[in-house]
């Protein structure tokens, strides 16, 4: 369980605080979406999961243990994390990124060659051609398998995504986020993404937190969402697919 | 094959060895420091103004230059260390010379070390910490891999500069390719200084293209590449620096100095060969400065030397008043024992000091025979000098003696100087009384009867290692009053003259032969 408790963040460049007393709590095997407008709050709010960013005020707990009470190099070693570019490393080959936080831990050549192995048939990637490969080889959806592959390295329980899907072309988006529902579900991973495709939550969540200028609008399960919207800011983020969707089964109807 | 290339040739091992060792002690030295600086530096931007300001500034600095201020720097240290822990530091040769050369060494790796961590995407060090990478592991699994290729072409760089740079170490006592240069443009032998550049382009050319192979084999991650490059620089390094190991491991090996002119290398040589033929194995080193080779004598930095005793009067004991030629060496060799232990073994039986000359048929027409003579029709006389004669107090000692005033003073060259004498463009000339052109233009010396000039007597000085050697007193005892004005500007002049050059060290055999017979 994942716990944020009056949790705020003022940058030292500003003064307005861009965080506010967030309060959330986030089940064990659950898929949490945060999502939001730009500037809302959402990719800090993640980022303070694994102390990328430290809040100024509040506490966060990880089944019922303070973070601070780790050291934050060895807190992210068992937290996975999907970068918003991938944020492979140009240097090393597909291999080496996804070994990378099993080396860190100390792991033996062959436990880390047989793991990478594992993750690269759980991603879909064919070793034989993708083993040896640097980073700037690689397609888009290519790229952002091998990042979730090297997040899943270290056999983690909590996985965060920041707008992992956003840069992909729409079918190669379906096919990976696809894919990642899939293997959130069969390892049994606290997943915890942010986006800002409605429709993207709408399809993955199990539970969505709409975000406002750093506080919660809403926290409900999709069809919570869509049938209850709490105010006429949430009415509007769910408006907009909903209504394309219905444009959409129209068009097909009258076809 | 020529002679003066075959020559070249048999010096290149010593040379080339001297100057790859300098060449990389500076090159590793140099990128040791810089490589922690730029890391500190890309991190802390108020740290990084100033450290990359004062390292341009040091790059502004002509490499003579800086290679010349580390000698005094080195020297004030050295005292101080004597006083305090009772040893000194070597203020010569291989010590300047590398210091310099890292300074020198520093920008170009330190630069491009702080551009490339700079220009690192913030993703990826991002990245790197939500992998769960402590900052060092970031910074020596990801930033520096990432930025080697960078920091290689500055090692380029840097090795390229170091390289040429280093050609400038032989006037503070240290071999290197230079040497053929600084020689080779004192005799007039451009066959020798060519040879030097060639050498010097052609070390800098292989270094480079093997470093260009190792950030090759970084940007492609080519193992081969990198082995290859690897392998490429320890043989070129190992095998230069193969005579230099051999040499260190022989029995006493005697350094014989030279300052840099013509009558000094022959003299070096003529020593160096009598040593040899003793059962020692001598060496020489040419192109030292004037003080530079008293100091690296009471240093040990050299053995033995030939210096003149009016210097060394003026300029090391500091005296200015004239006691008469024999008293000036009894002084001499009573201080330097002293002092330095230095062995002043004697006067070798030449002068080679500031006189004054007129072509022979000229003073004989206008009845000139000595500076005295001279002072009636100086007025309608010309002079002519070198770049210095007319600043020094030998020059304010001779006008006030004889109370000379010429029509005009004319400064030359030192080639053109005698020349301009003997085509009359001017009428008296201050020469170097062993210069073999004074007997080639028929010039006459004139005599000074008031001794305004001080002595300069040719001695040979031998070093604390070897002042009291028998053996080595044995071997150059025949050197010692045995040298006339006549023979020494004969010698000279077979170095010295237009056409038929003969090489320093042919001149010092044929000198040897004058002396036993």
């Amino acid at each position: 369980m994942i716990e944020f408790i009056d949790v705020s963040k003022t940058y030292a460049t500003t003064s307005v605080p861009t965080i506010l007393d967030l309060s959330l709590t986030v089940a064990d095997k659950e898929f949490f979406v945060l999502i939001g407008p730009s500037g809302c709050g959402k990719t800090t709010t993640l980022n303070m999961l694994n102390r990328l960013v430290e809040p100024s005020s509040g506490t966060i707990r990880i089944r019922g243990q303070d973070i601070t009470a780790e050291d934050p190099a060895l807190l992210r070693r068992h937290i996975g994390y999907v970068f918003q570019e991938a944020g492979l490393f140009p240097h090393m080959t597909v291999a080496e990124n996804i070994g990378v936080t099993p080396r860190l831990l100390g792991w033996s050549a062959a436990e880390i060659a047989a793991r990478v192995e594992d993750l690269l048939a759980l991603v879909r990637l064919d070793s034989d051609s993708f083993h040896n490969r640097l980073p700037r080889a690689l397609s888009g959806g290519q790229r952002q398998r091998v990042a979730l592959a090297r997040a899943l390295a270290a056999r983690p329980n909590i996985m965060l995504l920041d707008e992992p899907f956003g840069a992909l072309d729409p079918i190669t988006r379906d096919e990976v986020s696809d894919d990642y529902r899939r293997i959130h579900d069969e390892l049994g991973l606290t997943t915890v993404m942010v986006t800002h495709d409605m429709t993207e939550a709408l399809l993955l969540a199990d539970r969505i937190a709409v975000m406002r200028a750093g506080t919660l609008a809403q926290v409900a399960t999709p069809a919570a969402l869509v049938t209850h919207p709490a105010d006429e800011f949430v009415g509007r983020m769910i408006a907009s697919p909903m209504r394309r969707a219905e444009r959409l089964a129209a068009a097909l109807a009258n076809g | 094959m020529d002679s003066n290339f075959q020559e070249a040739l048999a010096l290149l091992p010593d040379y080339l060895s001297q100057h790859v060792l300098l060449s990389v002690a500076a090159i590793v030295l140099g990128t040791a420091i810089s490589l922690p600086l730029a890391v500190v530096a890309a991190q802390r931007p108020r740290l990084r103004g100033p450290l990359l300001g004062v390292t341009s500034v040091v790059q502004t600095i002509p490499g003579l230059a800086l290679l010349a201020l580390f000698y005094p720097l080195l020297l004030a240290l050295s005292v101080f260390t004597r006083h305090a822990f009772g040893w000194g530091v070597p203020a010569l040769g291989f010590l300047p010379a590398v210091l310099a050369l890292t300074l020198y060494s520093m920008l170009p790796v330190l630069r491009n070390t702080v551009t490339a961590l700079l220009e690192i995407d913030p993703a990826i060090t991002m990245a790197a910490k939500g992998v769960g990478m402590t900052e060092r592991q970031s910074l020596f699994l990801v930033e520096l891999p990432l930025a080697a290729p960078v920091i290689v072409a500055g090692i380029r760089t840097a090795t390229v500069w170091v390289v040429g740079t280093a050609t400038l170490s032989t006037p503070v006592g240290q071999t290197s390719l230079g040497n053929y240069i600084f020689t080779g443009l004192q005799i007039e032998n451009w066959v020798l200084v060519l040879f030097g550049c060639v050498a010097a382009a052609l070390l800098a050319l292989v270094l480079d293209q093997l470093l260009a192979l190792v950030a090759s084999g970084l940007a492609v991650r080519s193992r081969t590449r990198l082995a290859l490059a690897g392998g490429g620089l320890l043989i070129v390094i190992g095998a230069s620096l193969i005579p230099s190991v051999i040499a260190s491991g022989g029995q006493p090996n005697l350094v014989i100095g030279a300052k840099n002119f013509d009558e000094q290398y022959v003299l070096a040589d003529l020593i160096a060969d009598r040593l040899d033929h003793a059962g020692f194995r001598a060496t020489t080193r040419s192109d030292l400065g004037s003080n530079i080779a008293f100091h690296a004598l009471a240093g040990k930095s050299i053995d033995m030397y030939v210096d003149y005793s009016g210097t060394l009067w003026a300029n090391e004991m500091h005296r200015h008043d004239m006691p008469g030629r024999q008293a000036m060496l009894d002084q001499l060799r009573v201080w330097l024992a002293r002092e330095h232990h230095i062995a002043l073994y004697g006067a070798l039986g030449f002068e080679n000091a500031y006189v004054f000359a007129m072509r022979a048929d000229r003073a004989k027409a206008l009845h000139i025979e000595s500076l005295a003579d001279l002072a009636a029709s100086a007025g309608s006389l010309n002079i002519g000098g070198d770049f210095e004669i007319f600043s020094r107090p030998e020059w304010r000692a001779v006008v006030k003696a004889y109370g000379l005033a010429f029509a005009v003073q004319r400064q030359y060259q030192p080639d053109f100087l005698y020349r301009a004498a003997a085509d009359g463009d001017v009428d008296v000339i201050s020469a170097f009384s062993s210069d073999g052109r004074i007997a080639l233009y028929n010039l006459k010396i004139l005599s000074d009867p008031k001794s305004a000039l001080p002595p300069y007597d040719a001695v040979l000085l031998v070093g604390p290692r070897y002042a009291d050697d028998p053996a080595v007193r044995r071997s150059l005892t025949p050197l010692i009053g045995n040298i006339s004005l006549e023979l020494m500007q004969k010698a000279n002049f077979m170095v010295d003259r237009p056409a038929d050059k003969r090489s320093p060290s042919d001149v010092a055999v044929w000198l040897d032969r004058q002396l036993v017979h």
